[in-house]
């Protein structure tokens, strides 16, 4: 019946639109708000001021390029912010202990890296198999770890910081203020994360199974989709991602204490959901998400450049350019 | 049925872990409730309440100390009833986690007879409190901009970064403006960075990117002040300004003794008051010293000279 040149056609125009307003939305209002910042302070367009923004919205976009897949199957992780302090924490005594017999080496620092990244695994499938063995909602469980990684943290800290040997700072430092090819290192190892995240998403099985969970979960299941494994490899995902983030936030200021990382849950899902991923999962975009992390990044900046506003009124500020953005993006669309 | 016995397990756990210590009854009961520690300077309030209570208990063997913490101000009133029914308190020293929601049911105890010392933040109703005990808001600001104007020899462009938006911080500032507002010290702008690293190092990366020439920085809290450190030291611009924090965080004590040109002072809001306040309960009960009455602690300005009297390395402060 269809004639194949009119069916190409009419996919090709449907990619067409798909790709310039639900791909292409975040980015222009990242854009929107860089012309806002400009006009509202100069500065704003500095190199040096770009690159502490970009830079900065490298720890909640990595965490939240995680939370994409989590959020594309229909869950939620609320525990990231409280993970991503515990694994700083636990780099930070580790790293302070082996120092006694390695030194301050690089040793040192990649075996507390190889701590976060198993941290990372293990505590991301533990929410993941308590959330589909125990058949519990994953706001729920995720809600539970967050509390308990939290005071985790502050236990270990006695209530106070967690500050790393100073002789180990200063190797580790370059990891978050130095720079590869004049890019900030953060922003290299974000940028990575992204690719990978876009690759498995988008060309792989795993992110095929993931937005058919996300878009119907019994048909996925009738579908012999090993629905339960696939929901734990999400989670998995996510803890390596917040393990990423730790290792790139630890060397910024050396210490972790039970305000560290706090929010950052919040942030992160506002940014995938910015970033045109669907709350109730089925689908999915990892640009998308970056572009999320960004916007929210911009956003403080901006308030930091100006005080033309009073400051009482930052969150409400906030609050209006979060909805302005999501709302100049959507109106592109059907 | 697995499942069952698993939960009724964990629940049995969890019921060990709130047994109450059995109790001598002729003994004096103190209870003492503080915040949980949730950032530093309440870690450090949890680490004088515990050394303290060790203190006062090898002290005086008719003592008996209760702590509890709580981590929210509706979670605290619960605590002091607990205080009351469980443990028969007869006297009790609170930080109130806010003053407004917790006046009420101190006053409850009161009326029951519990004698009543407050710390840090006073209660909203006279009488309530039979001690109170506190560091002094108003001074911490106030001593901070006296110091940045002889510093600053009355000129100079500074930028201020706040705490979380509070009747605290309120004072701190409003009194650090009064002392600067009749100078040529121009406060370039503010932001609230809540008391938090984090939001201390970004605050200030801005405020970096923003004004070429920043001449001092009031951090008001010593956390904020790590922040601005990595801050500055990351724009290069170490040698051109200098940072004045506040509470008195070990970290910050030893870098002021060092002599370091970036910190060149410390103003004290010392965590260790609920130790006077739990000192000077005991004292009560324990000694016929008149105890009864108010006590504000100073905002000692912490100089190379007398910061060895202000460190303490076993905290976690």
């Amino acid at each position: 019946m269809n004639h194949p040149t009119t069916d190409r056609q009419a996919r090709l125009k449907q990619l067409g639109t798909r790709f310039s307003w639900q791909d292409i939305g975040p980015f222009a209002a990242v854009v929107a708000l860089m012309i806002l910042g400009t006009t509202i302070n100069p500065t704003f367009l500095s190199m040096a001021n770009l690159t502490n923004v970009f830079t900065r919205s490298a720890f909640t976009g990595i965490i939240a390029i995680g939370a994409t897949f989590i959020i594309g199957t229909g869950s939620i992780d609320l525990s990231v912010g409280s993970m991503a302090a515990f694994n700083s924490g636990m780099m930070i005594i580790f790293m302070n202990y082996l120092v006694k017999t390695w030194g301050a080496t690089w040793a040192t620092i990649l075996a507390a890296m190889g701590l976060a990244m198993v941290l990372g695994i293990v505590g991301g499938f533990v929410n993941g198999f308590v959330i589909t063995k125990g058949r519990i909602e994953s706001f729920i469980v995720t809600l539970g770890t967050m509390g308990i990684f939290r005071s985790l943290v502050t236990y270990l800290a006695d209530g106070g910081t967690l500050s790393l040997n100073l002789s180990i700072r200063v190797l580790y430092r370059p990891v978050y203020y130095g720079t590869l090819w004049g890019i900030p290192i953060p922003l290299i190892v974000f940028g990575l994360v992204a690719v990978v995240g876009a690759i498995l998403l988008n060309k792989t099985r795993f992110g095929r199974y993931v937005l058919a969970i996300g878009s119907n979960y019994d048909v996925a299941h009738y579908s012999a989709i090993n629905v339960n494994r696939i929901r734990v490899l999400t989670y998995v995902l996510q803890g390596l991602c917040v393990a990423i983030a730790t290792i790139i936030y630890v060397p910024r200021l050396g210490s972790a204490s039970s305000t560290t990382g706090l929010g950052w849950e919040l942030e992160a899902i506002a940014a995938v959901i910015i970033g045109g991923t669907a709350m109730k999962g089925g689908s999915a975009r990892i640009w998308g998400t970056v572009a999320g992390a960004i916007i929210f990044s911009i956003i403080g900046n901006i308030l930091n450049l100006s005080n033309v506003i009073s400051q009482y009124l930052n969150g409400a500020v906030q609050g209006l350019i979060i909805i302005g953005a999501v709302l100049l993006q959507r109106t592109g669309k059907e | 049925m697995r499942r069952t016995i698993v939960t009724l397990t964990l629940l049995c756990l969890v019921t060990l872990l709130f047994v109450p210590a059995a109790l001598a009854q002729d003994k004096v009961v103190i209870g003492v409730s503080i915040p949980a520690a949730t950032h530093g300077w309440t870690g450090g309030i949890n680490y004088w309440a515990k050394v303290t209570q060790e203190r006062l208990k090898e002290t005086y063997p008719n003592l008996e100390i209760i702590l509890v913490t709580a981590g929210s101000a509706a979670e605290q009133a619960n605590t002091l009833e607990d205080l009351y029914a469980i443990h028969n308190i007869d006297a009790l020293v609170i930080l109130p986690f806010e003053s407004d929601p917790l006046t009420d049911p101190v006053e409850m105890l009161k009326m029951q007879g519990v004698f009543i010392t407050v710390v840090d933040r006073g209660l909203t109703k006279e009488g309530v409190a039979d001690i109170y005990v506190a560091g002094d808001n108003h001074a911490l600001g106030r001593v901070s901009g006296e110091y940045m104007v002889e510093a600053l020899g009355g000129k100079g462009d500074i930028v201020v970064l706040r705490g979380i938006p509070t009747v605290i911080d309120n004072y701190r500032f409003d009194s650090f403006m009064e002392v600067v507002e009749g100078t040529d010290i121009n406060v370039l702008d503010w932001q609230y960075a809540n008391w938090n690293r984090d939001d201390g190092f970004q605050v200030m990366q801005d405020f970096l990117a923003r004004f070429p020439k920043i001449d001092a920085v009031w951090a008001q809290d010593d956390d904020v002040a790590l922040g601005v450190i990595e801050a500055v030291k990351q724009a290069g611009r170490e040698e051109e300004l200098f940072i004045v924090g506040g509470a008195g965080m070990k970290e910050m004590i030893a870098r002021v003794m060092e002599a370091d040109r970036l910190i060149p002072v410390d103003v004290l809001y010392p965590p260790a008051m609920i130790a006077t306040g739990m000192e000077v309960t005991a004292l009560r009960f324990v000694s016929n010293a008149s105890v009864l009455g108010e006590y504000i602690l100073d905002a000692t300005l912490v100089t190379p000279e007398n910061a060895h009297l202000y460190y303490f390395p076993d905290s976690p402060f």
